[in-house]
């Protein structure tokens, strides 16, 4: 459910990347506090094991599909919130840069999706609240399952809410919801069964480190936890009002609230002057579309003019590059 | 899983370009972050039916890969891979949005499709210009890079941590899958039962490898915080490469191009 830049706009990429800077912010100085300076360590290679873990897939009974483990839930109750969030923040970061599964800008949504999420809402309020001190083996499974399935739902509703917001694509909301909410039911199912399985045997195989963790950080408190949700929800609102005015998007809403225009059409200088020139083209005037007036119709351009001038501009992209390349083969040997 | 396993390779590949010795490779990390995420905002600010002023924006990554010398066909291919998801939520658009916006010849081309095609090419921006950097930076640089941005030494740490241990721990990964492979025939003893245990022993391992990494860092002085890298002071060309960058891409975002360049030519030849 790694969300991609092309679907988001620049106001709900920037919101999001705001939050979870924040969240990343706010857990370094927790993890910080610790005095436990084995963690960090730890944190890295266990950030490695998602990536292990993530190359070997398990068939699931009955359906012929496979499925493997996400790990924010399972790190969380293994190291805490705020170790859990950061290795899964780093797997991400690692993610968007080698493999550009997801994107720079879809970053900061993605860390909220799956990092946020599962460590400092879900764990905290849902699962540490409901496991109690002592949980017998049922109560386990159940809280698990449970938190498991909630994070996941939370977060797929979180990549419809971000997709929706930004208005690149066309889906409807309730169609989207209708299709991403079941898919991610059965996910959560599978993560929670794994994460459930990967526990108990620890427990049986290892039962000091799970000791250890609840040793280690007391249940935490709600109170910075409402104060972040307290920022996300002012941040996606001012990112919802940017999108729900008429004006189109972030840039040129910077754009004209700097130049102190609702247009950002220059009135001197060189865009002045190609504005005039655009207008005294003849032709140009001619190929104004049938559909007529809409926001859409003025954005695609006009026609005929449009598609000769991308065909033109590709061209000399691509001679650009070219010549730039034999001017470097003649200049220097080629690598191997 | 093999392609999990492919990318990983493909990893290492990414990385070792970074190895390279060209202007680009030798810019400040720091000036080559900005420009990668001047270049994202403005691609992703264009409104959803803009197709042709997207076009220009080709030049970023055409000409860095022509001058850090980067394999163009490998990074495509890199691209393609990202392709399926935005497919799947873009291809709604073309059935969802029938409006007729302009004829091309006998055929009406509709809003859907302008927006499905200005999707793709802002993919296909947007992540060539994630991997470019990636290339052409590597990522401790990287990582150093933000830190200077402002990140948390923390998360820095952690994320050089993870570097390191990434691909050892992915080769173990792959050696367990592999060997379970070999043992299973038709697919039996590949459910949860024994799923679980793989993993949760891989875990184990990994802790202990993290015990014994931790032990060895003490005793070579590790005080909870890696020493920190010499910091360069961002040179002449890092600043021209900002300006000239900035300036260009946001130029292309104010005023589209292809619509003049198309007017003035089917103007003239009127």
């Amino acid at each position: 459910m790694h969300m991609a830049d092309a679907l988001l706009s620049p106001s709900v990429g920037g919101a999001m990347w705001a939050v979870s800077a924040g969240a990343i912010a706010w857990g370094s100085a927790r993890l910080g506090r610790e005095s436990d300076d084995r963690i960090a360590p730890l944190m890295g290679v266990l950030g490695g094991f998602l990536f292990a873990a993530q190359m070997i897939n398990f068939s699931i009974p009955g359906t012929g599909s496979s499925g493997h483990l996400t790990g924010g839930l399972l790190l969380a109750i293994l190291l805490g919130p705020s170790a859990a969030f950061l290795t899964v923040a780093s797997v991400l970061v690692v993610q968007a840069l080698f493999f550009a599964d997801g994107g720079l800008l879809a970053l900061g949504c993605n860390i909220f999706n799956l990092g946020v999420i599962p460590a400092f809402i879900i764990y905290p309020l849902l699962y540490r609240r409901l496991i109690g001190t002592a949980p017998g083996p049922r109560r386990e499974a159940a809280v698990t399952l449970f938190a498991a399935l909630c994070a996941m739902q939370l977060g797929a509703l979180c990549v419809v809410l971000e997709t929706a917001l930004s208005g690149v694509s066309e889906l409807p909301l309730a169609k989207f919801l209708a299709l991403m909410l079941p898919i991610h039911l059965a996910i959560g199912a599978v993560e929670g069964a794994v994460t459930l399985a990967v526990v108990s045997f620890l427990r049986k195989a290892r039962p000091e480190l799970l000791a250890r963790k609840a040793h280690a950080e007391a249940a935490p408190s709600l109170k910075p936890f409402l104060a972040a949700a307290l920022v996300c929800a002012l941040l996606v609102a001012g990112g919802i009002s940017r999108f729900a005015s008429d004006k189109p998007d972030g840039l040129e809403w910077s754009v004209a609230g700097a130049a102190g225009t609702a247009a950002p059409v220059a009135q001197h200088g060189v865009t002045a002057y190609l504005h005039a020139l655009q207008g005294r083209l003849a032709w140009f005037a001619e190929y104004r579309m049938p559909a007529g007036e809409g926001v859409a119709a003025q954005q695609a351009g006009p026609g005929a003019a449009g598609v000769v001038g991308t065909l033109i501009t590709l061209f000399i992209v691509v001679a650009v590059a070219a010549l730039l390349r034999r001017a470097k083969r003649g200049g220097a040997a080629p690598e191997a | 899983m093999a392609s999990v396993h492919g990318a990983l390779l493909d990893l290492k590949r990414l990385d070792r370009l970074a190895g390279g010795d060209t202007v680009l490779h030798r810019l400040d990390p720091r000036t080559k972050v900005l420009a990668t995420l001047i270049f994202i905002l403005c691609v992703v600010s264009f409104g959803r039916y803009e197709l042709s002023a997207l076009v220009p924006f080709l030049i970023y990554p055409a000409v860095l890969i022509a001058i850090g010398r980067l394999p163009a066909g490998y990074l495509a291919s890199r691209v393609l891979l990202v392709f399926p998801f935005v497919v799947a939520v873009g291809i709604f658009n073309p059935f969802l949005d029938r409006e007729v916006l302009f004829r091309l010849g006998g055929i009406g081309v509709t809003g859907g499709w302008i927006s499905f095609a200005s999707i793709m090419l802002r993919t296909a921006l947007t992540v060539a210009a994630a991997l470019i950097l990636t290339a052409l930076t590597g990522f401790v640089p990287i990582c150093r890079a933000l830190v200077g941005l402002g990140m948390p030494k923390v998360f820095a740490m952690q994320l050089l941590f993870l570097y390191r241990y990434l691909f050892v721990l992915a080769d173990e990964g792959g050696r367990a899958a592999r060997a379970r492979e070999m043992r299973s025939f038709g697919g039996r003893g590949r459910g949860l039962a024994s799923y679980a245990p793989l993993l949760g022993h891989l875990l184990l391992r990994t802790w202990q490898r993290a015990e014994r990494t931790h032990m060895a860092m003490l005793a070579r002085g590790y005080n909870g915080m890696l020493p920190a890298a010499e910091s360069r002071r961002p040179g002449l060309s890092d600043f021209l490469f900002v300006l000239f960058w900035g300036g260009l891409l946001i130029t292309l975002r104010l005023c589209n191009l292809p619509r003049l360049i198309g007017a003035l030519v089917t103007g003239t030849l009127s």
